[in-house]
């Protein structure tokens, strides 16, 4: 299949240089050196082929040969992507576990998918049907959370010549003949990809539906919408993977996509050991029937961390495709951002801020383009919520891949290194985090929560930003000499700093909280505080609010009530009315 | 070291030479990263290895520094093959110099077998989480940054903090843990791999005494690149040292601790080699490539399914100006899993070992402490201890405007407990080993110092069973 097309002349840890054919196509996917490392060409001039090579080069040296495959960089898709954990370049880790071990060989050629599984397959269409990309032909039950409907590549299109009955089959077997222009086409459950292509679709639709992730900060301050694209910024240590873990746990998608792009080891295994015990409490089946896990990690090549972003994407699209709600993760784009400066400083290329290349910001909205909700080619409404996660170095924002990411996405929780050292986590600022998708989620509140989220919420972040200022006050004068009015706007915001805001990810009850929780929650200290601010008005000394047993309950609702309990907040509720009433009775 | 029985490709005379590289021209086939001997006029042997290659020129860095060569003269011999060293199980208790080779007047060790110190990545499908709790006696650690078996957790230091005593004494400590109740663990030991980058004599002299004092030393297997030692070897260092931890851990099945000390110093050095070569510096002058470099080396921690042995590393680094936004220790920390920071102002005020708990953080500790593994109570006390050391910083700011006697009632018992707090749970011996339970009970006397209403990061039943303050 592959054929010589040219002799290693030069290398420098992941890049290449190669003389020989001026046939060679960009982006074409080659392998370099008697161990057929995969790499891909990343540049052509004259005869002087450049390949990043995406496996460790030591040991390669001048004169090796390379072969091109003639294909560009791709992933594999078909039944068999969830529960599956990848390297960058789709490779199986579970399958090189296998073949070599513990530690990751060289030069191991594997499928992506495994060839020997039978999946059962169902046809949805018959003979003499038209189809063209994205018609769906049959569906296998590829979990039992997801149902994996196989399409019709985007690039086919004609008549219906043949179906294979319902059956098993794997992935190879033809399941399909298709007339086409160009002569028929037989079909199977496989088709392939080149990453680095968006998946065509028909038209963007507008984003009002939240994805709900179960983080009240998120869901109730700072919503992201299904489609859309948020950016977790954080110095080391603020939250960045926990908050993405939470999400990839409870956000009420579809399919998750998570990618360890040049992160840790462990992280990773935390999540393959971890989420098939959790259930998905919307289908009641283990996480990882819906989770597809790309893991390029800090210490594997660094060309392959390049390409795990795409990989991933890739996948998301596929599923999304299919009319999925697709969330992905990854973490941390800044890390990928790295590799592209580090293959870029190897080419010598003009650096442009903090030696990372001239072509950063456009590689980063070509990334979050590829989010959106969108109606697929077969009229669906699918679609990709994209969150990825940057570590600025020093914790400091004001650097290129904060900023540039800044641009293209439209939710910004921004990690506060200050909160997280005191541990009020999730430690995102409630005054520097920002989302662009409230005016558009806030009718999908009111139509199924019944209650008006957004009126609830401005008037939270009023109280939270009167805090902020208040707290300048205090700092100089401590808060004895501010009014009790005032002082009562700083004990509300403790209650929803640290009731409500603080949301622990590791605690049985409160790690997830379904969003009528939050919306009571968030009401009860809203009540409270306009009762309250009534009875300081008639003379009440803020001390006495201060002490009432209820503002402790308050504090202890979100673990004290359950998710399947609700209706304790009832109690609560008339707890709050019962002492407030008694202390107003004191002054009337 | 075991290279030259391999086939031999020699080059006489170098075209260039600047600062630690060496430049060769007119060379066949030769190989990324292969070591390479090189040989000066007077027939001393030194090492090196290839950076870049190409074109008939290699880029080689000499690990031992570039002195002593000349452009005609100096013969350099390709060895066909990346840096290895010999490892051994008998290594324990020996002495090598930065690139492996003994110098505690020993002989040779005897091979098991030769491994390439660059490693490779462990496959995370092959990782096991880590979950099991590391005893180091420290209550600070224990208590509030809780140490795992398989964790990479560094110590944020400056110069002059007692970082060394404080590693030191950690290896006088460590054990495995058990639950308060059940009785300490007895046979299972640790072993211990020492590297040293750049430090100084009485630094190594030092460690090595305190290993003499304790008994350790026969556990102990130390690789010393020492200040005055060439700088380019400090590359090496940290890659053998792990590599032997590798295959004491991974294929003798025993649990071993990496102490590192002082990675600035190998970042120092990285940066140089990356400055000759004219690399495009990211920040400060190092290398873009410094994240994916101490990833490479970091990494090579935790435990995996086919032994039951374990790595846990304690890096050592200091920041230069106390900075922790500086590169070495924010791209350490955006890799490690946590750090414990020491601090100047509390060092100042005679408190050993000067963790600033704050900034220390132990991402792993969740999954290694409460029932059947510390106590049920751990983990909501020590959020609770943190939430009120974070207060009382506050507290601090307000009465250092206002003074204290202006602070209200409740301030003032922060106040009161933030002092206790630095001298009684912070605040211990060079050779106390507190056990996990006097730690917790230690925080629990001082958080019953502060108003039962306050404490809303426990549970009710906790308070009932451990709160012994005025309600
Ligand atoms: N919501 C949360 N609930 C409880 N603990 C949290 C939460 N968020 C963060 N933490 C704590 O903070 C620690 C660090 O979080 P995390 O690992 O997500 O940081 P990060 O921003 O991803 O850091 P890095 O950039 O180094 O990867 C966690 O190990 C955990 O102890
Ligand atoms: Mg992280």
């Amino acid at each position: 299949m592959s054929e010589q097309v040219g002799t290693v002349t030069w290398i420098n840890g992941p890049v290449v240089r190669a003389e020989g054919s001026r046939y060679v196509s960009m982006m074409d996917l080659v392998e370099v050196g008697e161990d057929q490392l995969v790499g891909e060409v990343i540049g052509l001039n004259g005869n002087v082929i450049t390949i990043q090579v995406y496996e460790e080069t030591s040991g390669m040296h001048p004169g090796a040969p390379v072969y091109d495959t003639g294909l560009p960089l791709s992933v594999e898709l078909a039944p068999g992507l969830l529960r599956s954990i990848f390297d960058g370049v789709q490779r199986p880790l579970p399958v090189i576990e296998a073949l070599s071990g513990s530690f990751i060989g060289r030069g191991i050629h594997v499928d992506s998918l495994n060839r020997e599984d039978r999946w059962d397959f169902t046809p949805k269409l018959q003979v003499g049907d038209k189809v063209s990309g994205g018609t769906i032909i049959g569906t296998v039950p590829e979990t039992e959370a997801l149902e994996h409907r196989v399409m019709v590549p985007p690039d086919v299109q004609g008549t219906l010549t043949w179906i294979a009955p319902a059956k098993q089959y794997t992935i190879d077997e033809p399941i399909a003949r298709v007339e086409t222009e160009s002569g028929e086409k037989e079909l199977t459950m496989l088709q392939r990809w080149p990453v680095r292509r968006a998946r065509p679709y028909q038209m963007r639709r507008s984003m009002t539906e939240p994805l709900i992730t179960g983080q009240r900060v998120l869901d109730t301050f700072f919503p992201l919408a299904k489609g859309g694209t948020a950016a977790i910024p954080g110095a080391f240590g603020s939250g960045k993977t926990v908050t993405q873990h939470s999400i990839a746990k409870w956000a009420d998608a579809q399919v998750i996509v998570y990618i360890g792009c040049g992160e840790r080891g462990n992280e990773m295994t935390e999540v393959l050991q971890e989420f098939p015990h959790l259930v998905d409490p919307r289908t009641d089946r283990p996480l990882m029937e819906r989770t597809v896990l790309i893991a390029n990690t800090s210490n594997m090549p660094v060309a392959a961390r390049e390409a795990s972003i795409y990989t991933g994407i890739t996948i998301a699209e596929y599923y999304r495709d299919m009319g999925y709600h697709v969330a992905l993760m990854a973490d941390s784009t800044s890390r990928w951002a790295e590799a592209l400066r580090e293959i870029s400083g190897r080419l010598e290329e003009l650096p442009a801020e903090e030696g990372y290349p001239a072509y950063l910001a456009d590689r980063l909205a070509e990334f979050y383009e590829r989010a959106g909700h969108v109606e697929t080619l077969n009229g669906q409404a699918g679609s990709i919520s994209v969150v990825g996660a940057v570590s600025p170095p020093g914790g400091d924002f004001s650097e290129p891949v904060t900023q540039h990411t800044k641009r293209f996405i439209r939710c910004f929780w921004a990690l506060d290194k200050s909160l997280a050292s005191a541990r009020h986590y999730p430690s995102i600022n409630w005054l520097d985090s920002y989302s662009e998708y409230i005016e558009g989620v806030a009718s999908w509140w009111r139509d199924e929560v019944g209650q008006d989220w957004h009126a609830m919420r401005a008037y939270a972040m009023e109280l939270l930003s009167e805090e902020s200022r208040l707290q300048q006050i205090v700092k100089l004068v401590g808060s004895d000499t501010l009014p009790d009015e005032q002082r009562l706007i700083l004990e509300t915001a403790r209650l929803l700093r640290e009731g409500f805001l603080q949301q622990n990810s590791f605690d049985p009850v409160d790690a997830y909280s379904p969003v009528e929780k939050q919306i009571r929650m968030l009401g009860l200290i809203l009540n409270f505080h306009r009762h309250a601010q009534r009875i300081i008005k008639q003379g009440a000394l803020i001390s006495a609010i201060h002490d009432l047993p209820v503002v402790n309950t308050m504090i202890r609702m979100k673990t004290l009530v359950g998710n399947d309990e609700l209706e304790k907040f009832d109690e609560i509720q008339k707890e709050i009315d019962q002492q407030l009433e008694q202390l107003e009775a004191e002054y009337v | 070291m075991s290279a030259s029985d391999l086939g031999v490709n020699e080059v006489l005379g170098v075209s260039r030479i600047e600062g630690p590289l060496v430049f060769v021209e007119g060379i066949g086939s030769v190989g990324y990263d292969e070591v390479v001997e090189i040989i000066d006029a007077r027939g001393r042997m030194r090492y090196g290895r290839v950076l870049e290659v190409g074109e008939g020129l290699a880029v080689i860095e000499v690990f031992a520094g570039t002195s002593g060569l000349s452009i005609d003269g100096t013969r350099i011999q390709f060895t066909g093959q990346p840096y290895h060293i010999p490892v051994a199980e008998e290594m324990l208790g020996r002495i090598f110099d930065g690139l492996g080779r003994p110098i505690d007047g020993g002989p040779e060790p005897l091979a098991e077998r030769y491994a390439d110190i660059n490693g490779s990545p462990i496959n995370p499908t092959a990782r096991v989480y880590p979950v099991d709790y590391i005893q180091t006696g420290i209550s600070t650690i224990d208590g509030m940054n809780t140490l795992l078996r398989g964790q990479k957790l560094p110590i944020f230091s400056a110069a002059g903090l007692p970082h060394d005593q404080l590693a030191a004494q950690i290896v006088r400590q460590v054990a495995l843990g058990v639950p308060v109740g059940q009785p300490p663990a007895k046979e299972q030991q640790f072993s211990i791999v020492f590297a040293a980058m750049g430090v100084k004599n009485d630094v190594a002299a030092y460690f090595r005494e305190s290993f003499t004092e304790s008994g350790a030393l026969t556990r102990v297997t130390m690789f010393l690149n020492l200040a005055d030692d060439p700088p380019v070897e400090r590359l090496v260092t940290p890659r053998a040292a792990l590599t032997l931890a590798e295959f004491l851990a991974f294929e003798k099945g025993m649990h071993v601790l990496v102490i590192m000390t002082d990675m600035t110093n190998y970042c120092e050095a990285l940066r140089e080699i990356s400055n000759i070569r004219g690399e495009v510096p990211s920040r400060k002058g190092y290398p873009g490539y410094l994240y994916s470099d101490l990833a490479a080396l970091y990494e090579r921690t935790g435990r995996i399914k086919s032994s039951e042995g374990s790595i846990t590393q304690l890096p050592i680094l200091t920041m230069p100006n106390d900075d922790i936004t500086h590169p070495v220790p924010d791209l350490t920390g955006y890799i490690t899993e946590g750090q414990i920071t020491l601090s100047r102002d509390l060092d100042h005020q005679g408190i050993y070992p000067p963790v600033a708990v704050l900034p220390s953080l132990s991402r792993l500790a969740k999954d290694g402490i409460g029932e059947g593994k510390t106590r049920a109570d751990h983990s909501h006390w020590a959020s609770q201890l943190f939430a009120a050391y974070a207060h009382v910083q506050d507290v601090r700011a307000l009465a250092s405007v206002i003074g204290e006697e202006e602070l209200s009632e409740v301030d003032q018992q922060y106040v009161r407990f933030g002092k206790a707090f630095e001298q009684e749970v912070v605040n211990q011996g060079l050779t106390e080993n507190r056990s996990i339970e006097a730690t917790l009970n230690i925080g629990w006397r001082l958080l019953s110092m502060l108003p039962q209403e306050e404490l809303t990061r426990v549970s009710q039943s906790e308070l009932d069973e451990y709160y012994k303050g005025s309600a």
